[in-house]
């Protein structure tokens, strides 16, 4: 080998001290550091490690409302975290120069190991060692039958258990085996191909919400506009958006009235109408949870419904100042929902209401409160509050739908000094005091929230990830492992001598070696 | 049956079971118990390489006290597996006491009465194969502990399926998951008692003298490892955001438990990185796996309690009447 020979040959100049490296040693050096398996091993613990605050804090990518409540919740901790990008652990810096000098280690350890695995695959199974008794596993017995009938016998048996053979003088070495590594690879490369996959999603991609109402009148076209709230990725480009709408025809659900969870959703289904493109023929779809409808490279996913009270304010001139289904959204499984309208050109004054739906009203003496006793629509209510004054919209800063800014408003009380509360079943009409307007309730719409997504790259990260398996099942359970048949005279007879190594350790190679003598000893049984 | 009667037929199953897992584990630890002295071929297991073993049984005087712990050895045995086939038709009536009939895998009670049942049958599959006798003790301990907080803490009536969960990949996901679950925690056990092992090799009495030499407890361990890695692999990089694809519309989204399964991947990851690692063979190998064991049940029980964000918390969250991001006016 030639580390002998570097060995005794010194460095020509001595003027350096130790451990002080030229530009090109220390590359050198960082190199084989990063691409050591301790650094593998440690990065990766440091991979496991990393991922773990985002899991605890709440992540802007991941809930965005949970992640600002939580912010407004800890004012001095906010600024730290922000710092340190614990909100969105998973795009940040520090996560990301893990992974990437993880990939790095890979690609460092794994493109010398290719070369090496494509050298050794058409190199021969190494010779016999002399001595085959001092391999751990071994086994002697003599024989009457000549060496070369011994070796021939010990051949075909090996080659039966696709054995890669190599005969040398008296001795026949086999290696098997050789895929373990080759898995081995694969499973390295693949994490590469999976990467990407996802890269490629996170970049192109783009994933929004809509909600919408059901009914032929309301519908959505894919554009940007139309969303309500939009996630695109760092390369997307609106161009690649496809030009498909669509409206929610009908809308079923399966309420539960039974059982523990009676009251609640089994199920839902909206009733489609599509187009591919502007002037394509019109398609049905049935949307459903776990049954999404894809349309070209996009998908559309029905994630949550809820109910849309149409509401219509009068006001003090009797004008109509608002009216239409307003969203409420639903607060729990029984789809008691929260919601606004907001009237800012009604006269004398601006109106604002805040307040609760109840799909199927019911009052609690416990509580001293309305409650939603089932989801289905049996007997709904809106329950609401009635604000006046200034409702802060004409600022020009970007303001909630579900949200009233009630800092320059008064709440309108009775004479006890009791909130004055406007309660309204279907059709009916209320006339707010002091000869501000009417509000009425004049029926239920739904809607459905709609999620749409494009990832791009998804079909490469899932190839990528079952690459992988395969290679893990390959590199896990292919036993690399060599076998040895020596055969000579010695004395009147033949001295027959069979070793076995596992080179992957774990393995029974006892057995390997029983099996192979067996078949060496019994002709017939082999040849069965 | 009325769905009634196979809800009342599934907690009997499931106490019967418990009751009967006790059984088993007082039969092992009677079994245990009643062992007088460690047996010369346990200590001398290590014979010549290729040499001839011979053995002349056990001398006269041990023979009677040494059918009794066989006895009961094999009585802990049996017992084990009528405890499995109990609690195998626990889970079926947990399925049929549903209307429509479903697969048990609704609630944290019964991913729970699953996972213990795979670590109980896993172990009593591979109780031949993998001459898994020195385990029976600690399995059985950690089954019925598991099983009981599964009972108390975590017990909810029989429920329809969120409309999220009635997908085929149910099935898949969560039988792969769970077989995963079963094949970590045996190897996190193995190489548990490796590690006892391995601080007291020298030792001549007691549990830890008994078991196999830690060379044969770190090859049990990786192999139960080995198996559970694709398993895992499969269940949360495969089909987990192949479902999560069709019914949340994004196939990877940080969840807290998608984060908490990539942890346990990647520690896993490190175990079979660190076998192969010098430096890191054997005793800090037993640590990872003992970490993964430990992030894998975190994940599976834990995370629940602490984030509520969660997209697989079932425990009755509203999980699909959130609504994301608040739409805004100009």
């Amino acid at each position: 080998m030639s580390t002998r020979t570097s060995l005794s040959t010194r460095p020509p100049e001595d003027d350096r001290r130790p451990g002080e490296l030229s530009v090109r040693e220390l590359l050198r050096w960082t190199w084989r550091q990063v691409t050591s398996m301790r650094t593998a091993l440690i990065l990766l613990l440091l991979l496991a490690l990393a991922a773990i605050p985002g899991s605890i804090i709440p992540q802007e990518g991941v809930d965005s409302l949970k992640t600002s409540n939580w912010q407004s919740d800890h004012p001095k901790l906010t600024p730290v975290y922000e710092r340190l990008g614990l909100f969105s652990v998973y795009d940040s810096p520090w996560f990301s120069a893990i992974y990437i000098l993880l990939m790095l280690s890979l690609v460092g350890c794994i493109v010398p190991r290719t070369f090496h695995y494509w050298r050794g695959l058409r190199a021969k199974p190494p010779a016999a060692p002399r001595n085959l008794t001092r391999l751990p596993e071994h086994a002697t017995y003599a024989t009457a039958e000549a060496p070369d009938v011994v070796l021939e016998r010990a051949r075909t048996a090996l080659r039966k258990r696709r054995y890669r053979l190599t005969v040398d003088g008296d001795a026949v070495s086999a290696e098997r085996g050789y895929l373990r590594e080759a898995g081995n690879l694969v499973f390295h490369l693949s994490v590469l191909v999976v990467l990407v996959g996802f890269a490629l999603g996170s970049m192109f991609g783009y994933k929004g919400g809509v909600i919408l109402l059901v009914g032929d009148q309301y519908g959505f076209s894919n554009n940007l506009t139309q969303y309500d709230d939009f996630d695109p990725g760092s390369l997307f480009h609106a161009s690649g958006m496809e030009p498909f709408s669509f409206t929610i025809d009908d809308f079923d659900v399966d309420w539960l009235t039974t059982g523990p969870r009676a009251g609640m959703a089994r199920g839902f289904e909206s009733h489609l109408s599509y187009q591919e493109t502007p002037g394509s023929p019109e398609k049905k779809y049935d949307l459903k949870v776990n049954h999404p409808l894809s349309i070209g490279n996009t998908d559309v996913f029905l994630i949550g419904h809820g109910y849309a009270p149409v509401i219509t304010v009068k006001d003090g001139n009797g004008d109509e100042v608002y009216s239409g289904p307003t969203v409420f959204l639903p607060v729990d499984q029984s789809f008691q929902s929260i919601g606004v309208v907001k009237a800012p050109d009604a006269e004398p004054t601006q109106i604002g209401l805040e307040g609760e739906f109840y799909p199927t009203v019911a009052f609690s003496k416990q509580t001293g409160s309305y409650y939603s006793l089932l989801g289905k629509p049996l007997d709904p209510m809106v329950s609401m509050l009635v604000y006046t004054g200034d409702l802060g919209m004409d600022t020009g800063a970007p303001q909630s739908v579900y949200a009233l800014d009630k800092a320059r408003t008064t709440m309108l009380t009775k004479k006890n000094g009791a909130p004055y509360r406007i309660d309204l079943r279907p059709g009916q009409t209320v006339s707010l005091p002091n000869g501000l307007g009417t509000v009425s309730f004049d029926g239920l719409q739904r809607w459905n929230k709609i999620q749409i997504s494009q990832t791009p790259g998804k079909w490469i990260a899932l190839a990528g990830v079952v690459l992988a398996l395969l290679g893990l099942l390959g590199s896990l359970f292919i036993r690399p492992r060599r076998v040895w048949v020596r055969a000579r005279r010695e004395g009147g007879g033949t001295l027959v001598e069979v070793a076995a190594l596992d080179r992957s350790g774990g393995g029974d190679m006892a057995a390997v070696v029983d099996e192979v003598v067996a078949a060496i000893q019994n002709r017939r049984e082999d040849e069965s | 049956m009325t769905d009634a009667a196979w809800e009342s037929l599934s907690n009997q199953a499931v106490a019967a079971c418990g009751l009967v897992y006790f059984l088993a584990l007082l039969a092992h630890l009677v079994e245990w118990a009643s062992l007088r002295k460690v047996p010369v071929s346990a200590s001398a297991a290590a014979a010549p390489a290729g040499g001839v073993l011979v053995d002349t049984g056990p001398a006269p005087a041990d023979e009677a006290s040494g059918r009794r712990p066989a006895m009961f050895g094999r009585l802990g045995y049996l017992l084990t597996c009528l405890a499995v086939a109990i609690q195998l038709v626990g889970l079926v009536a947990r399925g049929m006491a549903a209307d429509p009939n479903r697969v048990p895998w609704g609630n944290m009670y019964e991913f729970t009465l699953t996972g213990t049942f795979v670590v109980a049958f896993l172990y009593v599959a591979l109780h031949r194969r993998l001459r898994l006798a020195w385990m029976a003790p600690v399995v059985l301990a950690f089954v019925l502990a598991v099983l009981m907080v599964a009972v108390i803490w975590l017990y909810a009536p029989v429920a329809p399926l969120t409309e999220a969960l009635s997908s085929y990949w149910l099935v898949i996901h969560v039988v792969s998951a769970i077989i995963a679950t079963g094949a970590f925690t045996l190897g996190g056990i193995t190489s548990a008692l490796y590690l006892v092992k391995a601080r007291g090799a020298s030792r001549t009495t007691g549990y830890v003298a008994r078991l196999p030499k830690p060379e044969v407890l770190d090859r049990v361990s990786y192999r139960l490892h080995a198996f559970g890695f694709p398993v895992w692999t499969f269940a949360v990089l495969i089909t987990g955001p192949i479902w999560a694809h069709q019914a949340w519309s994004s196939y990877w989204n940080w969840d807290p438990k998608e984060v908490w399964a990539f942890i346990t991947w990647v520690v896993y990851a490190a175990y079979l990185h660190a076998r192969t690692t010098a430096g890191w063979k054997g005793r800090n190998a037993a640590i990872l796996a003992l970490v993964g064991v430990a992030t894998l049940w975190f994940n599976f029980i834990g995370i629940n309690y602490f984030s509520t964000t969660s997209q697989h918390s079932y425990a009755g969250a509203p999980a699909l009447v959130t609504v994301g991001t608040v739409p805004t006016t100009p």
